[in-house]
Order: C-alpha cells, then sequence, then structure tokens
C-alpha cells in the first residue's frame, strides 16, 4: 500500500517537474523578455519597458493575426469535414481493419513533418503533379499558379494535421455505445435525426478535441507558410519566428508569443466553461 | 380475434453462416409475461432481435398483430426495446428520453407533453423528469427505458436482460415492480434471461432455449416439475439424476431397478421393459433419514453425508450414495422434522416419495 503510493507521488512529481522546467519555466522567461527594450547591440537589456505591447496595436499585425486565424480557422473546418467521416467509418471497421487504418494514419509521423512539406512543393508546384496531371487531362491550358498562395499553406497544413483531428475523433467515436444508435432507430429516428440528435451530440468532446489540436498548431507552425507561402504569406508563427531569427527583436517577438498564448488560454477557458459540468466534455 | 400477438412460423437464423436459430416455432399471447429463458449463447437475444426487426430472420416468418413484419422497420412494429443496460441517451434527461419517440414522430408538442408526464406518473418518476441518466440509481434508470420504450404505446414490450446489472436485492425489487408493471398497463412482456429463478417467478410462460433450439414452452410449474428433456431439467434449477432401467409395467404402475432396488414410479409417458431411463428428484423432493428414523429400508438408497450447508431457512446437504453418487437434498425446518443435524460422515438412507420423480428417457 505504502509502495503505490510512493509510486503514485513518484510519477506525480515527475510530470510536475517536466511541466515546470519545460513550459511554466519558459513561459515566464519569454514573458520576462517581452517587457525588456532591445537595441542593436543587445539581443535584451533593461530597463523594462512596455513599448513592445504598444508597438502590437498596429493594423499591419491585427492584419496578420486575422489572417492568420482565418487560415487556422478554414484548415480546421476542412480537416472536421474530411476526418469526421473517415474517423467515423474506420470506427465502425473490423478490428484488424481498423488497426491497419490507424497504422496508415501513423506511418507518415515517421517522417520528418518538415521533409514532408518541401515534398509538397514537389505536387504543388507549375509542372509538378497536380498541374501536370490537370494539364494533360485538358482542364487547364496553363499552370494554376497554386505553390506560393493561401491555397498552398491550407494545403500544407491540412495534410499535416488532419491525423491530429481523426485520432480524437476515432477515440470518441469508438467509444460510442451501438445500442444507443439501435434504441434511437427503435423509437423511430431515421438516420438523419439519430446522427443529429445522438452522434453529434455525444461525440461533441472528439470534435473539440479535435479541433484544438489542429487549430493551435495551424496557427503557429511557421515553415509551412514559409515554405509554401513565400515571402507573401506572413502568418503569426512565422512572424514571430522572424522577430527571433531575421531582425532579432526578441522582446517583441516575446510580445507576440505572450498576447497569442492568453488569447488562446481565452479561448480555452471559455471551452471549459461551457463544457464544465458535462460528464462527457472531459476529453481534454 | 385471434390471442396470438406474436407468432414466429419455422423461423432460423444464421449470422456469417453459423447457425443462431434452429427452426423456431413460437405463439405469445396477447397480455402474457413470456420469458425466453436460456444459457448465453443460446439465440435468445437474437430472437428478440428478429421480432424487434433489428435483424432479419434467414427463413420463416414473424407475424406481429396478425401481420407478416418482413422488412418492416423497428419503430414500425409496436414492439418497442428496453435494451440491455437500458441504453440512455446520456445527453438527454429523463423527459427528453421519453419523449425521443414522439417527438420522432414530430407530434404536437401538448400531445408529447401529456404523454410523457401520464407515463412518468405510471413509472414513479415525476421527481426525476429533469435529471440525466447518470444522476439517478439503477432501478430508476430501468424504469425510464421502460418509460420511453411503452410512451409509444406498444403492443408488446421487448426486454433483453433488464436486470442483469442491477445488484441481487435490487433485482429482487424490480422484479415485483416489473411483474406489478406489466399487469397495470397490460402490454405483453417478453422477457430475456438467463436467470432461471427470475423467469420462474415472473412469468406467465416460460421458453427454454438451449444452443438455438426451443427445448420447451410451458408455465413455470410445468418446465420446472415436468421438464421435457435433461437439458431443461438441468437447466432449470437443480436436480439429482438417477440412471435405472424400466423392469415392469403395469398400467400406470412403472417398476424401476435403481442401484439394485426396485421402486415405484409414476409417469404419463409410456415405457417399455427394459428401457434405460433418467429418474429426475429435485433436492427438496430427497429425503434423507438416519438408521433410527428409516423403517423400512428396501426401497432406500443408502449413502453417507458428506457436506452439510446451513442456509438459514434450509439445511443443504451432499450425501454420497454408495455408488459413489453425490445427491443433493435440502431440508426445510418444520415441525415435523425438527432435527436437521447432520453429522459429515454420517450414514443415512435418502428416498422421496413415489410420484415425485421425473422419468425420462435416455435421449439419442
Amino acid at each position: 500500500m505504502k509502495n503505490e503510493n510512493g509510486l503514485k507521488y513518484f510519477s506525480l512529481s515527475v510530470i510536475w517537474i517536466w511541466l515546470i522546467i519545460f513550459a511554466l519555466l519558459p513561459f515566464l522567461l519569454v514573458s520576462i523578455v517581452s517587457f525588456l527594450s532591445h537595441d542593436e547591440n543587445h539581443l535584451i537589456r533593461l530597463p523594462f519597458t512596455l513599448a513592445h505591447y504598444i508597438d502590437l496595436n498596429n493594423a499591419i499585425y491585427l492584419k496578420i493575426f486575422e489572417k492568420s486565424f482565418y487560415l487556422a480557422g478554414l484548415c480546421t473546418i476542412i480537416c472536421l469535414i474530411l476526418g469526421y467521416p473517415f474517423a467515423y467509418a474506420i470506427a465502425r471497421m473490423e478490428n484488424h481493419f481498423k488497426s491497419l487504418f490507424i497504422l496508415l494514419i501513423i506511418i507518415p509521423f515517421w517522417t520528418s513533418s518538415l521533409i514532408r512539406t518541401y515534398s509538397m512543393i514537389t505536387i504543388l508546384k507549375p509542372k509538378g503533379i497536380i498541374n501536370s496531371v490537370l494539364l494533360w487531362l485538358g482542364i487547364i491550358d496553363k499552370p494554376l499558379a497554386l505553390l506560393y498562395s493561401d491555397i498552398a499553406v491550407v494545403i500544407g497544413l491540412i495534410y499535416n494535421l488532419l491525423p491530429f483531428m481523426v485520432l480524437p475523433l476515432l477515440t470518441n467515436i469508438e467509444r460510442l455505445d451501438n445500442r444507443l444508435l439501435d434504441a434511437a432507430r427503435d423509437l423511430g429516428a431515421n438516420r438523419f435525426t439519430t446522427f443529429r440528435k445522438i452522434t453529434l451530440p455525444l461525440t461533441m468532446p472528439g470534435i473539440i478535441s479535435g479541433s484544438i489540436l489542429v487549430f493551435l498548431p495551424a496557427m503557429t507552425i511557421f515553415y509551412i507558410p514559409d515554405l509554401l507561402g513565400g515571402s507573401k504569406s506572413i502568418l503569426l508563427g512565422n512572424l514571430i519566428q522572424n522577430q527571433f531569427l531575421v531582425t532579432q527583436n526578441w522582446p517583441l517577438g516575446s510580445a507576440i508569443s505572450i498576447v497569442f498564448t492568453l488569447l488562446l488560454g481565452f479561448l480555452l477557458f471559455i471551452y471549459w466553461r461551457t463544457m464544465r459540468g458535462k460528464e462527457h466534455g472531459n476529453l481534454i | 380475434m385471434s390471442q396470438n400477438i406474436i407468432e414466429l412460423r419455422e423461423v432460423s437464423k444464421s449470422i456469417h453462416g453459423h447457425d443462431v436459430l434452429y427452426n423456431i416455432n413460437l405463439e405469445v399471447r396477447n397480455g402474457e409475461f413470456l420469458t425466453l429463458l436460456g444459457p448465453s449463447g443460446c439465440g435468445k437475444t437474437t430472437l428478440l432481435r428478429l421480432i424487434s426487426g433489428f435483424e432479419q430472420p434467414t427463413t420463416g416468418k414473424i407475424f406481429i398483430n396478425g401481420k407478416d413484419v418482413a422488412g418492416l422497420a423497428p419503430h414500425l412494429r409496436h414492439a418497442h426495446t428496453v435494451f440491455q443496460s437500458y441504453a440512455l441517451f446520456p445527453h438527454m434527461n429523463v423527459v427528453e428520453n421519453v419523449a425521443f419517440g414522439l417527438r420522432c414522430q414530430k407530434l404536437p408538442k401538448k400531445e408529447i407533453d401529456e404523454r410523457v408526464a401520464e407515463v412518468l406518473k405510471i413509472v414513479k418518476l415525476e421527481k426525476y423528469a429533469l435529471r440525466k441518466p447518470e444522476q439517478l440509481s439503477g432501478g430508476q434508470q430501468q424504469r425510464v427505458a421502460i418509460a420511453r420504450a411503452v410512451v409509444n404505446r406498444p403492443l408488446v414490450l421487448l426486454l433483453d436482460e433488464p436486470l442483469s446489472s442491477l445488484d441481487y436485492r435490487l433485482r429482487k425489487t424490480m422484479q415485483i415492480e416489473l411483474k406489478q408493471l406489466q399487469r397495470k398497463l397490460g402490454i405483453t412482456f417478453i422477457f430475456v434471461t438467463h436467470d432461471q429463478e427470475e423467469a420462474l417467478s415472473m412469468s406467465d410462460r416460460v421458453v427454454v432455449m438451449q444452443e438455438g433450439y426451443i427445448e420447451q414452452i410451458g408455465t413455470p410449474r410445468q418446465v420446472y416439475e415436468d421438464p421435457q428433456n435433461l437439458a431443461v431439467a438441468k437447466f432449470i434449477g437443480e436436480a439429482n439424476i438417477f440412471d435405472s432401467e424400466i423392469v415392469g409395467m403395469d398400467g400406470k404402475q412403472i417398476t424401476v431397478m435403481i442401484q439394485g432396488k426396485q421402486r415405484m414410479v409414476k409417469s404419463t409417458r409410456s415405457f417399455t421393459v427394459g428401457q434405460k431411463v433418467y429418474l429426475l428428484v429435485r433436492p427438496e423432493d430427497l429425503r434423507v433419514w438416519n438408521a433410527e428414523e428409516a423403517g423400512d429400508t428396501s426401497d432406500m438408497l443408502p449413502g453417507v453425508v458428506e457436506e452439510v450447508i446451513y442456509k438459514g431457512t434450509t439445511v443443504d446437504l451432499m450425501v454420497r450414495l454408495t455408488n459413489n453418487k453425490l445427491v443433493a437434498a435440502t431440508k426445510f425446518f418444520d415441525e415435523d422434522d425438527d432435527r436437521l443435524e447432520y453429522k459429515i460422515g454420517e450414514p443415512v438412507w435418502t428416498t422421496w416419495s413415489p410420484g415425485w420423480e421425473v422419468v425420462l428417457p435416455h435421449e439419442e
């Protein structure tokens, strides 16, 4: 009994230490840096200032934020529309097919996502696979400008993030009790009503956790807009990255990160408030 | 008007090439409490799903209220199901659960409200109308499940092991409640269970099933006291089974030879001399006497007490007969026999009143 407790405290403290070192500490460092000053000879220096937060109140940043929000939102919705039927179909499969499909979803993770994004270029570029096929089929007569556009960024994001939508949905749909669907049918609900009144509300936790898992990285992955969006496409992720690596303005980059983190925290708080008290809302 | 609310004619079902039900013929009378009883895997749930319309029979016909229901969707059959572990919608409260079927029929709101309120009153859940299923006890959930089915005014209520997830005490209470509810509603109940005690205490008639066949249909009394074969006898209650042989037939008087002793037995079946038979004696019918109590031991079987189990109202004895067969006897405390002190290892005589046995022929 005592040993069991020892193990419990040990594993809990490992998690806490891990979170403190790798999440809380960096976050505190970033928040401190965001209040520091910056000049050409120093990455960061005293005195403390609010200048960078004031700088953020600029139309250009708001626009970037708005656009990132829009693209990430679009990507999330498309992932949901593609992912839901996919997850549903897999969840209802027989066991050995199911493991095969889950394996197929996971296999791409064995290659670095950066490399996979580079390979997207070959598919999307003017003489790439999509354009060649469309030209050959005679559907278009000159190559589409797919690469270095918002479309390319969205395609890249969806390609990279779809599994994060499918996997939570899959676990949620798998847990759905078939008898509930039988019961709805027995009471005269057609397929559409059953889906709307039973399946959808009961898989809402999966939908929400999938959406969060897709939306958050979609806002911040910097290499996808960098590689596929070209110089035109400045999104929040590569804006922050540029502040740190290109213009070397660490305090500004930190300030953007902090504002962004607080905003997402606020969204999660709203989600938590609406889900509170609902037993089935505890998936995340 | 036909008294049969449901008729199954030569229904069989195979799933993935496995035969699950063979040639089922069953007539369910209007208003009765019918139980499908059998061990798990005997096909009783499949039979229920054929009636409810979730499965279609491979061959044969099913009639509900005189109408062939082949291909008819579950909700159009006037037979609603109370599912195992209830399958209540967890995100809806009691009223929403119960109103679900009526809302699917798009009835006017006023009628829905009235009917839901009426049913909740019958199952005594008015006070819990706005609770979620998780906030209800097992017995209350059970009543919601029944209300949700009954509100659609089915002709038949199909109950798939509805009590199996309740604890022993609650199960006993719910058995009585279900039975009272059935009388109050006047609806035919088809009840699936593997618990023979439950089946006997609740049903008007019991259908004993085994490996896809119906072994016997009868009142609880018939299946218990006059089982048609060994399978039924073994499944319903405890039974001591003696191997024996017919040695004499004289009209109704049958003489058998059992462990070297002759006994008179009674049976409505006819046998031939020399035929091998089983004699079936329930533990509560088996008498156990010690050497002083036993008078004429000419037709008694000697043995030794091997185990004494005190159960409060009864004492269960395990007696090892001289041919090494172990038999069980249940003794009740009563005025005639207050000496229920048995010692392990004590030599005893076992017997039973002629006619209290069931004589079954050997099966092929």
